[in-house]
C-alpha cells in the first residue's frame, strides 16, 4: 500500500513538474527510432502517456536510426539539427559521443531517481557505456526459424544457420559485419574467448568472409529489423536473424509458425543520445521527456508491449505481463536463464573502433 | 516604337535608319525572351544545378587535413616519405598539439575518418590516442615520439607518415581513385588489393544490366508500337491507354505489385504450381536478385520505349511496304529492308531514353534487387546515408553523371531535346 | 495491317493472329501487375495472394478493412496530407516559372537556345540520387533541409522539365499572326497573352501541371532526403512499409493512387485531343 502511494507520488511529480516549465519548451519533437514493432512499444509506452500529461505537445517519428550517424554528421556539419531525440545502439552512441554528436549526459542530475531513492547512475550500473548514453533496453540479435519448413529437426546450435546440408532453403542476415563475423568464426572452431583477437587480423577478417561464403548464395540481407519476421512470414527464408522482441510479436502477436534459437544471442544495449547543438527551448524539451521516458516505471510498461529487458535495475520486478495479450513476458526476455545458456558479448569498444574498417570490407565481399 | 530621330540613307518608318532600327528590333526581342526565361533559370541554377554542383566538389575536397593537424602538415614538409625513417621529434611534437587542440573540440575523428579510406587501420590509432592525448599538457611534457609510440605503437609505422604526407594538400583525387579501385599511395597510383575492389564491378554490372533492361524493352516495346502505329486511329488511342496508365502509376505501386508477384510464396509462383510447371517445393527464385530487377524495371520503363517508337512510326508511309511487296518482295524482306532501317530513329531514341533512366534507378533496384541486383546508384546511397564516406559517394556520381550527360548529348544530337514527347 | 485481306495465305493468317496474341500478352505484362493490385487490396486476410474464398467470388473473402485502416491510421493520413499540401505548391511555382520560360524559348530568336534547354530539362536527367544528394549537403547549408518549404522547392525543380515540354510542344503549334492581329487591333502586350495566347496554349499548361503534380506525388528518393519526419509524404510511407513491414494496408493505398492515375491520365488525355481540335491538327 505504501509502495504504491509512493510511486503514485512520484509520478505526479514527474508529470507536475514538467507542466509548470512547459513555457521556455519547444512543443514539437521529432524521435527518431527504428521503426515496427519496437517504436510503436515506444510510442505506447513513453509518448501516450507523456503527451497526455503535457497538452499541446506534439511527437513526429523518423524512422532513421539505421543511418543516425551518418545524417547527424551531414545535421552537424550544416548547423542545421532537426532531430531532437535519437534512438541508437550503444556502439553507434560511442561513436557519437567521440565525434562531439551528442549532447553529454550527467546522469545523476538529468535522469530521474528509483522509486526507492537510488541514483540513476547506480541504478543502470554497467550499461552507461558512453557520457552520451541513456540506455533503456537489453536485446538481443538472435536467430528465428519456421518450424513447419525446416523438417523434422529443430535447428539447436546457432552453426546449424551454415549448415546447408541439413536445413536448406534461404536464411535471412543483417546486412553488415557486426554479430555475423562473429558467428561465422564461431562456426569455423574459434573459441569464444578469442573471436576478437582473430577478427583483429586480416587472415581472421578473410577467414569469417570465407566462412560467409559458403552460404552466401543462400542468403537474403536484411537491414530493418521487420524484414526477417515478413520474410519468415512469407515462407520467403526458412531461418534468419533480428531482435529477439520482433520475434516476439511475430510469434505471440501474428500466431506465425516460428520458433526461437536462442544460442549465441548476441547482447546489445538501445537507448537514447541527444543531438549535440539544440536551440534552448528543444534542448529542454527533449531533456524533459529523456527524464520522464526513462524513468522506472516507463521502462517497466515497455516491456508490457515488447519483449526486451528494461535497463534500470529497478524496473525488473515490474516487469509483468503483456498489455493485449496477458502472457508473463519474463520467459521471453533474452536475459531470462533459460534463453541465456550459451550467449555472445558483443565487444562496444571493438566495434567503435574497427567498424569502418570492417564496413568497408564487408561491403567489397557482398557484391563479389 | 519611337526613339530619337537621325540622319541615315534608308529609314524607317520613325526616321531611324532601317538596318538599325531591325538590329534594336530584333535585340529587343532576344531580351523579352530571356526576361521571360531568367527566372526560371536562375531558379533552377539555385535549386538544382548549384546543389549538383556543391555535391560533387566534395569528391575532390580534402581540406580536413590541413585544418585540423596545421602544425603536422607544415612540420612534415621537410620529410620525405621515400625515406625509410619516421619522421622526427618536430613532427610528434606538431602532431601532439595539433591532436590535443583536435581532441578538445572532438574532431579528431573526422580526419580520422578521411585518412582511414586510403589506409585502414588509421582511424581506431586516432580515437585511441585522442581519448588519452586530450589530458596532456602539450607545453613541456615531451619527447613527444617516445610517448606517442608507447600510446600506440601505430604512431611508428611508416605507412601512417606517408599516407598523412600524401594527403595532407586541400585537394585530392583519392575519392576518385577509390571510385575506380585504385589507390594513391607514396609509390604512386596503383590497383586495389583485390578483395577491396567492388566499383568497377558495381559499374559495369549497372551498365550491364542497364542493356539488358533496354534491350528488353526494345524486343516487348516494337511490336507494340508498329500494332499502335498499323491500327485505326480510334483503336490505337484506346490501346495506348493501356501504355499510358503504366507510365501515370505511381512507381512504388508498380514496385510494390512487383514484390507480391514475384515472391516465392507470390502469385506467379502459385499460379505456376497450380497449373504444374513448378513443384511447391521447388518454387522459382524471382525476386531479390538480377532477374527481379530486370522484370520489374521492364516493365517500369517500357513507356519510354514505346511512346518515341510509336511517333516515329506513325510518320512511316504505308505505301513503302506495299510498294516493296508489289516489287517482289517477301513479307521480311519488305520489312527487314524498307521498314525497319527508317522505324529504327525511334530505336534509337526509345534506347538512349530508357538507358539513361535506368542507369540512375534507386527505389526499384533497392527493393526488388537483393544483394546481386542492385545498381551503382545504391552504393552511392549507401555511402551518403550510411557509411557516411560523402567524398567516395560524390565521386561514384560524378562518373554516373558523367555517363548520363554524354548519353544525353548523344540524344540531343540524334533526337533533339524538343521533340521529347509524352504522351 | 488495318485487316487481313480475304486473299492471304494460310502463313499470313497464322502469323497475323499470333502476331496480334503476342501483342496481346504484351500489353498483359504491361496492365497486369497494376490490376492485380487492386482485387488483392479488397482481401479479408492479410495475406497478398487470393484466397480460395476470393476465387469462389464469395463476398465472405471480400472486405473493406486495409481501406478503414488507412483512413484511421495516423502515420497513413498525416502523410497523405503532406502529401496534398506539398504536391499543389510545387506544381504552382513549376507552372508558373515553367509557363513563362516556355514562352520565352518559343519566341524566333533566342540566344543560347540549346544551352538553356539543357539546363532547364537535366533535372529529369540527371540520377535521382545525385539530385537527391546534392540538394540535401546544399539545402542543409541554407537552412532549407527538413522545412516544408524546401521540399516544395526540390519538388518544384523536378517538375519544370514536364511542364516546359508540353508547353513548348502546345507552342510549336502557336500561329504567331494571332498575336500580331490582337496588337494590330490596339490589345497592349498583356491582353493579348491572357485573351489571346492563354487560352489556347490552355491545355498544354495543364498537362503540364499535371505531369508536374504526379511527379511531386510520386516522389519518394529526393523527399527522403530533404525532409524530415514532419514532411512525410505517402511514397515515403509506402516505401518505409515496403521495407519494413509489408501490410496489406499499401495495397489498398496503391489501389487508390491508381485510381488517381487514372484520373489524370484522363484529364491530359482529353485535353490532348481538345488542343489538337483547336489548333486544327485534329489527326482523325
Amino acid at each position: 500500500m505504501k509502495m504504491t502511494k509512493l510511486s503514485a507520488l512520484a509520478m505526479t511529480t514527474a508529470l507536475i513538474a514538467p507542466a509548470a516549465f512547459a513555457e521556455d519548451m519547444a512543443n514539437e519533437m521529432t524521435l527518431v527510432s527504428w521503426g515496427g514493432a519496437y517504436q510503436s512499444s515506444q510510442h505506447k509506452a513513453y509518448v501516450e502517456p507523456y503527451v497526455a500529461a503535457n497538452e499541446g505537445v506534439k511527437a513526429v517519428w523518423d524512422e532513421s536510426s539505421a543511418e543516425a550517424v551518418a545524417k547527424l554528421r551531414a545535421m552537424n556539419e550544416a548547423g542545421n539539427v532537426t532531430w531532437d531525440l535519437v534512438d541508437v545502439v550503444a556502439s553507434d552512441a560511442m561513436r557519437l559521443c567521440d565525434e562531439g554528436l551528442a549532447e553529454e549526459i550527467n546522469h545523476d542530475e538529468d535522469l530521474a531517481a528509483a522509486p526507492d531513492g537510488t541514483s540513476a547512475s547506480e541504478d543502470f550500473g554497467d550499461l552507461l557505456v558512453s557520457d552520451c548514453f541513456v540506455p533503456q533496453i537489453v536485446y538481443s540479435t538472435t536467430f528465428g526459424y519456421r518450424t513447419d519448413l525446416v523438417g523434422a529437426e529443430a535447428p539447436t546450435s546457432v552453426c546449424d544457420i551454415f549448415d546447408l546440408a541439413k536445413f536448406p532453403g534461404k536464411r535471412s542476415l543483417q546486412k553488415r559485419p557486426i554479430d555475423n563475423m562473429e558467428w561465422a568464426l564461431y562456426c569455423d572452431g574459434v573459441a569464444k574467448d578469442d573471436i576478437y583477437d582473430v577478427l583483429g587480423t586480416d587472415e581472421g577478417v578473410s577467414q569469417a568472409l570465407a566462412k560467409l561464403d559458403s552460404i552466401k548464395d543462400s542468403v537474403v540481407w536484411w537491414s530493418a529489423g521487420a524484414e526477417t519476421p515478413q520474410l519468415l512470414a512469407d515462407g520467403e527464408v526458412v531461418m534468419g536473424s533480428t531482435y529477439n522482441g520482433r520475434l516476439f510479436s511475430a510469434i505471440a502477436e501474428q500466431n506465425q509458425p516460428i520458433g526461437m534459437l536462442w544460442d549465441m544471442q548476441s547482447f546489445d544495449l538501445d537507448g537514447w543520445i541527444v543531438p549535440a547543438g539544440l536551440p534552448a527551448d528543444r534542448k529542454a524539451r527533449a531533456m524533459d521527456f529523456l527524464k520522464f521516458a526513462t524513468d522506472t516505471q516507463r521502462l517497466a510498461d515497455q516491456a508490457a508491449y515488447i519483449s526486451y529487458g528494461p535497463a534500470r535495475a529497478s524496473s525488473a520486478p515490474l516487469v509483468g505481463k503483456h498489455a493485449e495479450l496477458g502472457i508473463e513476458m519474463a520467459p521471453h526476455m533474452p536475459t531470462d536463464p533459460a534463453n541465456a545458456g550459451n550467449v555472445h558479448t558483443y565487444d562496444y569498444e571493438w566495434w567503435a573502433d574497427n567498424r569502418d574498417d570492417l564496413d568497408a570490407k564487408f561491403q567489397a565481399w557482398l557484391v563479389k | 516604337m519611337s526613339d530619337t530621330t537621325q540622319n541615315g540613307p534608308v529609314l524607317a518608318a520613325d526616321g531611324t535608319p532601317l538596318k538599325r532600327s531591325l538590329a534594336k528590333a530584333l535585340r529587343m526581342q532576344k531580351m523579352r525572351a530571356l526576361m521571360l526565361i531568367a527566372p526560371l533559370l536562375l531558379f533552377i541554377l539555385v535549386t538544382f544545378i548549384l546543389p549538383v554542383g556543391d555535391m560533387l566538389f566534395r569528391s575532390v575536397d580534402n581540406r580536413i587535413v590541413q585544418n585540423v593537424l596545421p602544425n603536422t602538415v607544415i612540420a612534415l614538409e621537410s620529410w620525405d616519405p621515400a625515406s625509410t625513417e619516421i619522421p622526427g621529434e618536430a613532427v610528434f611534437a606538431a602532431l601532439a598539439v595539433d591532436m590535443k587542440a583536435a581532441a578538445e573540440i572532438k574532431v579528431h575523428t573526422k580526419v580520422a575518418k578521411r585518412l582511414n579510406y586510403e589506409n585502414p587501420g588509421l582511424a581506431s590509432i586516432f580515437r585511441k590516442s585522442g581519448r588519452k592525448i586530450r589530458k596532456w599538457d602539450v607545453e613541456n611534457e615531451g619527447p613527444y615520439k617516445e610517448r606517442l609510440i608507447e600510446l600506440n605503437d601505430g604512431w611508428a609505422d611508416i605507412e601512417l607518415w606517408r599516407t598523412i604526407k600524401t594527403y595532407s594538400g586541400r585537394r585530392t583525387m583519392g575519392y576518385f581513385l577509390n571510385a575506380v579501385d585504385m589507390k594513391l599511395g607514396a609509390e604512386g597510383v596503383t590497383v586495389r588489393p583485390e578483395n577491396e575492389r567492388i566499383y568497377n564491378t558495381m559499374l559495369i554490372r549497372t551498365m550491364r544490366m542497364s542493356l539488358i533492361i533496354t534491350f528488353s524493352c526494345i524486343l516487348l516495346g516494337y511490336p507494340v508500337a508498329w500494332l499502335l502505329a498499323n491500327l485505326p486511329t480510334r483503336t490505337a488511342n484506346m490501346l495506348m491507354i493501356l501504355v499510358l496508365l503504366p507510365f501515370w502509376t505511381s512507381l512504388l505501386v508498380r514496385t510494390s505489385s512487383w514484390k507480391i508477384l514475384l515472391q516465392q510464396q507470390g502469385v506467379i509462383n502459385d499460379v505456376l504450381v497450380w497449373i504444374g510447371i513448378v513443384g511447391d517445393d521447388n518454387r522459382l527464385v524471382l525476386i531479390n536478385n538480377e532477374l527481379g530487377t530486370i522484370i520489374a524495371m521492364t516493365h517500369i520503363l517500357l513507356p519510354f520505349m514505346i511512346l518515341p517508337m510509336y511517333s516515329v512510326m506513325q510518320t512511316i508511309q504505308p505505301t513503302y511496304l506495299r510498294a516493296a511487296k508489289s516489287l517482289g518482295a517477301t513479307n521480311w524482306t519488305a520489312f527487314w529492308r524498307v521498314y525497319f532501317p527508317q522505324s529504327v530513329p525511334g530505336i534509337g531514341a526509345g534506347s538512349i531514353l530508357v538507358f539513361i533512366l535506368a542507369v540512375g534507378y534507386y527505389i526499384t533496384p533497392a527493393l526488388v534487387g537483393g544483394t546481386k541486383g542492385t545498381f551503382i546508384s545504391n552504393l552511392i546511397a549507401y555511402h551518403i546515408s550510411t557509411s557516411g564516406n560523402w567524398g567516395l559517394g560524390a565521386a561514384l556520381g560524378a562518373i554516373l553523371l558523367a555517363v548520363v550527360l554524354l548519353l544525353y548529348w548523344v540524344y540531343d544530337k540524334i533526337v533533339g531535346i524538343d521533340n521529347v514527347k509524352l504522351g | 495491317m488495318s485487316a487481313l485481306p480475304p486473299y492471304a495465305t494460310t502463313g499470313q493468317r497464322v502469323w497475323y493472329y499470333s502476331f496480334r496474341v503476342i501483342c496481346g500478352l504484351i500489353f498483359f505484362f504491361l496492365i497486369a501487375p497494376i490490376v492485380v493490385i487492386i482485387p488483392l487490396s479488397f482481401n479479408a486476410q492479410d495475406f497478398f495472394t487470393f484466397t480460395p474464398e476470393m476465387l469462389r467470388l464469395d463476398p465472405e473473402g471480400f472486405s473493406l478493412k486495409h481501406y478503414r485502416d488507412f483512413f484511421s491510421n495516423d502515420s497513413w493520413q498525416s502523410s497523405m496530407w503532406n502529401s496534398l499540401k506539398i504536391a499543389p505548391m510545387a506544381t504552382i511555382v513549376s507552372v508558373t516559372f515553367g509557363t513563362l520560360a516556355a514562352i520565352g524559348l518559343s519566341q524566333p530568336h533566342v540566344p543560347f537556345r540549346r544551352a538553356i534547354m539543357a539546363i532547364l530539362i537535366s533535372p529529369m536527367i540527371v540520377p535521382l540520387i545525385i539530385s537527391a544528394a546534392g540538394m540535401y549537403f546544399f539545402y542543409s547549408r541554407i537552412g532549407l533541409q527538413g522545412t516544408y518549404f524546401g521540399v516544395v522547392l526540390a519538388h518544384a525543380a523536378l517538375g519544370i522539365p514536364f511542364v516546359i515540354i508540353t508547353v513548348t510542344a502546345t507552342l510549336v503549334g502557336f500561329d504567331r499572326s494571332l498575336t500580331r492581329a490582337a496588337a494590330n487591333m490596339g490589345a497592349d502586350p498583356v491582353t493579348t497573352f491572357f485573351r489571346i495566347q492563354m487560352p489556347l496554349i490552355l491545355p498544354g499548361v495543364i498537362s503540364g501541371g499535371l505531369f508536374a503534380f504526379i511527379t511531386s506525388f510520386d516522389e519518394v528518393v529526393v523527399v527522403l532526403f530533404v525532409g524530415s519526419a514532419g514532411q512525410k509524404t505517402l511514397p515515403w510511407q509506402m516505401f518505409i512499409g515496403l521495407r519494413e513491414q509489408i501490410s496489406p494496408t499499401i495495397l489498398a493505398v496503391a489501389t487508390i493512387l491508381v485510381a488517381i492515375s487514372i484520373m489524370l491520365l484522363a484529364t491530359v488525355e482529353m485535353l490532348r485531343r481538345r488542343s489538337e481540335r483547336l489548333r486544327g491538327m485534329s489527326p482523325s
